[in-house]
């Protein structure tokens, strides 16, 4: 024991404190190393750590716009925002997530491929991230899960704001539906903005919600948010309010949208009613139409295979979309130009024999045995094509076309409605250029009375007949004002035609649905103040073969629905100081006067007195018919809105 | 007998050893600690559970557990050192056979109460095997080949046990550790020459073993040094641990954003907030001053372990105090080098701040050790 005294006295012992110290020693120095850099990350770097910090923790996260709303002229509502509830699971809270599925399907129909849907998004998206399983639930469903809340956890119903269409089919066309953004909507806009990226936004796809995304849309608004590293939001910072899109107010008038809608039911068929006096646009209706409300929610594969199989093309907009021969309504034109080149006078005849050999070719009239001596005002009001072949071929399809351009035939209308169709006036160097052949006179002879190459819209009828009315430029305008603020008018300058001119074809438009001998006698307005003056046209749609010709041509009630003419008819009232243009185009609907002149009629009525016509206004003959029609109208015409899920509720 | 070597008489007895304990050690180690309580409450959002109570709690016991291992004479401590090494070599098998997985390792023997973790226990074990080895070895003999490789084969056994586990941390504490207490014992600088360059051989052979079948360390070891050398290669994968808690350190800035103001660790961009990466939470809530304030907290318990080392004449006790002073310094300056982005993200604790049952427990038996040292130094 005392060895190990001198043993702990002996040379590792004395080395002891001296290797301590050494140790001791490099401790220190790390020490200060460490407190260096702790100096150096927090003192001298310690702003551009903080900003990496802040960017860490802050997280902008967008406030979708709320669409701007759509109203007709009176206030009526044609777009809106309505709630649309959803059902939304967290996947964190529910626990057993198919447990609670399984029950939740037993409350609510939930289909196999929205449950799967479901589940693959929430295997992919953070626990605390809420999923949707069902869409645009009823409230009554709503209900069930709401009562059923403590057997459901992490189920939750959520409501959100999805555009809604209370009139359904009668501006399907015109304002058209939004939906949610697409991939290929993304690939198409440069740049897209970042709203665009929230999931389930709407865009305006077609019509008006699309031409006018610009001004619906609104501004999307912003808030900061802190979140963790798993990016869930623990607190809002600050929000920076967005700007709602702007309302906008149609130039149409829903009740008489509604009524045109209904006139038109079972044909395929478009009608455009245009104020006179400021190119307003009081109906454009397209039949058969669809409910725009299908698409914003997905359109089943099936609704949309009806919607596309279905002969008479409800998909299509046939106002500006499609294009007609606008046939004998077309004369019009031909009289103008042939009046102002001075070809002919007013009361200048032409011999109508039935025929006008062109060349090699011989050119019918309609009627068979033909018109006799004609002038300007009986060539209207019988509608004979022979005097128009005359005059055409005296004035030259050149003079034809830019009078039709003037008329606003071939010329694209700038209107915020989708597919809006040039149509087409030719003359001698379009089909030089486009179908690199020399105009014959058999194509001037065509084109006289509106077939051939000629094409218009039923709108392109209608502002042309709002022309001839007026004697001015009128263009047509849809959107009336936007968030109060109105629009330019579309009354348009004086046309650079002579007005005399005007006034002579004007006033054989009025024979023609006024004289016993017009076209159109039939379907004439019998109110004083509201004499209607128009034009009958039956465009065809094949080729009259010698043969036929000789054995009789075959009435239109004998051939198949899509050989049949079309029918058409302009019209103006009243007639000292017209009001309104309508034009009407009842494809494949036999004769103008038959088929299209009655509709417009009745339609022009609806439209001057705002409302349903008295019976007076008709003719004594037709007012039993007349006043059958009237009733079962009302009876067809829907209620302005139907009951939505939540009122029924 | 071996009492009879230390002149008993002069050593206090009963009660009265509390009052020749080494108060200030004491005393830091419960401001060190409370420092710990009050970062825990902070990173749990301002609650005290689920980590700071516990933690207050056991770091009751281990006061307790210090205090009565305070009381025993240090010769008894020397006596259970071999005991206390085979134990520990006993307890890293059992861990080997039967041990919970965690992380990606196996560690823990769950005692029901607490984990226990071996490879802790054993940091202080073989410090108290090398010190009374070195206690038992005549002077002379230090630097003798023969004597040099029994504690080298002593320190490997747990260190190769431990890299097993794998515990690439621990193994390269142990290692440090034993080394360290070599070096005070007296032995001859050569040799911590020639293992110095063997080492850095062995670091390049390790590098160059990358890839290939004999690959000596784990993929994701690898890729843990890869991280360190460039964290910015990965920044939201193996990186992104380094690099949050640098912002973290970083945006503290002088005075830090106060308390339970650090929006790093309060959003969980840090990982492991409550255990490794700790002292992040502290430097980004109070700032260089706070982050100074506890490396000056650890200086001053180390300065204080080195004055009972050198006012004692026992080999034992010096050996043993500084050696556990060493482990204490190596668990926080590679805790703080790692989370400063100095060294890999090797897994490491915080002493006595990060939250932990067996490492604290552990930590505060040694304490006692140094206390038992410092009550029963021969006068």
């Amino acid at each position: 024991m005392k060895q190990r005294k001198t043993k702990s006295q002996g040379l590792a012992y004395k080395r002891l404190p001296r290797r301590a110290v050494v140790l001791g020693g490099l401790q220190a120095a790390f020490i200060g190393g460490l407190a260096a850099r702790m100096r150096f990350m927090q003192v001298d770097q310690a702003d551009e750590y903080r900003l990496l910090a802040e960017e860490n923790r802050i997280n902008i996260r967008l406030i979708p716009p709320t669409r701007g709303r759509i109203y007709d002229r009176n206030g009526q509502i044609i777009g809106q925002n309505s709630p649309s509830y959803r059902i939304v699971m967290v996947r964190e809270d529910a626990g057993d997530v198919d447990a609670v599925i399984s029950k939740l399907s037993d409350l609510i129909p939930l289909t196999e491929d929205e449950i799967e849907r479901a589940k693959t998004e929430m295997r992919r998206s953070a626990p605390f991230l809420p999923v949707t399983l069902a869409d645009q639930v009823t409230w009554e469903d709503i209900s069930k899960v709401a009562v059923n809340a403590p057997a459901l956890p992490g189920v939750t119903p959520e409501v959100g704001m999805t555009r809604q269409y209370p009139r359904y089919e009668d501006f399907a066309h015109v304002v058209g539906y939004v939906g949610p953004v697409s991939d290929y909507d993304l690939s198409q806009i440069e740049d897209p903005e970042p709203v665009l990226r929230i999931p389930r936004f709407q865009i305006g796809k077609v019509g008006l919600e699309a031409k006018q995304e610009g001004t619906l849309r609104g501004k999307a608004g912003a808030k900061r948010v802190e979140v963790n590293a798993t990016g869930r939001v623990m607190r809002e910072l600050d929000r920076q309010v967005g700007e709602a899109g702007a309302d906008l107010q149609l130039s149409v008038d829903a009740d008489l949208q509604q009524y045109a809608q209904a006139r038109l039911a079972g044909e395929s068929a478009a009608a455009v009613v245009i104020d006179c006096e400021t190119g307003d646009i009081r109906a454009i209706s397209s039949a058969p139409s669809f409910d725009p409300n299908l698409f914003v929610r997905g359109i089943s594969v099936a609704d949309y295979r009806t919607l596309t199989q279905d002969n008479y093309r409800p998909l299509a907009n046939k106002t500006v979309q499609g294009t007609y021969p606008p046939g004998s309504t077309f004369k019009m034109i031909t009289a103008m130009a042939a009046l102002e080149a001075g070809v002919i006078g007013p009361s200048n005849t032409v011999y109508c024999p039935g025929h006008l050999k062109v060349g090699s070719r011989r050119f019918h009239c309609w009627k068979r045995g033909g018109h006799g001596t004609v002038d300007l005002e009986t060539s209207l009001k019988r509608s004979c094509d022979v005097y128009y072949y005359d005059v055409a071929l005296r004035t030259g399809i050149d003079r034809i076309s830019d009078m039709a351009r003037i008329f606003g035939l071939g010329v694209k209308h700038d209107i915020p409605m989708s597919a809006v169709a040039a149509g087409l006036a030719p003359n001698q160097e379009w089909k030089q250029r486009v179908h690199g052949q020399d105009w014959l006179v058999g194509d001037t002879a065509n084109a006289s009375i509106g077939q051939g190459f000629m094409l218009a819209s039923p709108l392109q009828l209608a502002v042309m007949t709002a022309r001839i009315a007026t004697g001015r430029a009128v263009s047509p305008r849809l959107v009336r004002s936007v968030n109060g603020i109105e629009e330019p008018s579309g009354a348009g300058e004086p046309l650079a035609v002579n007005p005399n001119n005007l006034e002579q074809v004007r006033k054989a438009m009025f024979s023609v649905s006024n004289d016993r001998r017009g076209t159109a006698y039939r379907s004439r307005i019998i109110a004083d103040e509201f004499r209607m003056a128009g034009k009958t046209g039956t465009s065809q749609v094949r080729n009259i073969t010698k043969a036929e010709r000789a054995a009789g041509v075959i009435r239109n009630e004998d051939l198949p629905w899509e050989r049949r003419d079309h029918a058409l008819f302009v019209s103006f009232a009243p007639y000292d100081n017209p009001k309104y243009a309508v034009a009407v185009v009842v494809e494949h609907g036999g004769g103008g006067s038959k088929a299209a002149a009655p509709v417009a009629r009745d339609i022009m009525l609806q439209a001057l007195y705002n409302g349903t016509p008295p019976l007076e206004a008709y003719p004594v003959a037709d007012r039993d018919r007349i006043k059958e029609q009237q009733k079962r109208l009302e009876g067809d015409r829907r209620p302005k809105a139907r009951p939505t899920e939540k009122d029924r509720a | 007998m071996s009492y009879l070597e230390y002149a008993v008489k002069s050593t206090p007895s009963g009660f009265r050893k509390f009052l020749f304990m080494n108060w200030p050690l004491t005393l830091l180690l419960i401001s060190t600690a409370s420092a710990g309580f009050l970062m825990l409450y902070s990173v749990a959002g301002g609650s005290w559970t689920p980590w700071a109570e516990p933690q207050m709690e056991r770091f009751g016991l281990g006061l307790a557990v210090m205090f009565i291992v305070a009381l025993v004479p240090i010769w008894f401590w020397r006596n259970m050192s071999v005991v206390a090494y085979l134990g520990s070599i006993a307890l890293l098998v059992f861990v080997e056979l039967f041990g919970t997985v965690g992380m990606g390792a196996q560690r823990w023997i769950d005692l029901g109460f607490m984990r226990l973790q071996p490879s802790e226990v054993m940091k202080v074990t073989l410090v108290m095997l090398l010190a009374s080895y070195y206690d038992w070895l005549p002077s002379h003999k230090t630097s003798r080949p023969i004597w040099v490789i029994i504690p080298v084969i002593l320190i490997l056994i747990p260190t190769f046990m431990v890299l097993r586990q794998p515990d690439l941390g621990t193994s390269i504490l142990l290692l440090a550790a034993g080394g360290g207490l070599m070096f005070l014992a007296g032995v001859h600088w050569a040799y911590f020459a020639a293992v110095i360059a063997a080492g850095v051989g062995l670091i390049a052979t390790v590098f160059n073993s990358r890839g290939t079948e004999w690959q000596l360390l784990k993929d994701y070891q690898f890729r843990r040094i890869d991280t360190f050398l460039d964290p910015s290669t990965d920044p939201l994968g193996a990186g992104y641990h380094i690099t949050q808690s640098k912002i973290a350190l970083g945006s503290g800035g002088w005075n830090g954003r106060g308390f339970m103001q650090g929006t790093q660790s309060r959003l969980n961009f840090l990982p492991e907030k409550h255990t490794d990466f700790i002292f992040t939470t502290l430097a980004e809530e109070f700032g260089f001053v706070g982050g100074i304030t506890l490396l000056t907290l650890y200086g001053l318990i180390l300065i204080f372990c080195m004055v009972t080392a050198l006012s004692t004449k026992d080999r034992f006790s010096s050996l043993v105090t500084l050696g556990i002073a060493l482990n204490f310094f190596l668990f926080f300056a590679v805790n703080m080098s790692m989370v400063m982005g100095l060294a890999p993200v090797v897994g490491v604790p915080l002493p006595m701040v990060s939250y932990g049952g067996s490492a604290m427990l552990v930590l505060m038996a040694a304490f006692g050790i140094v206390q038992s040292a410092h009550i029963h130094r021969p006068r």
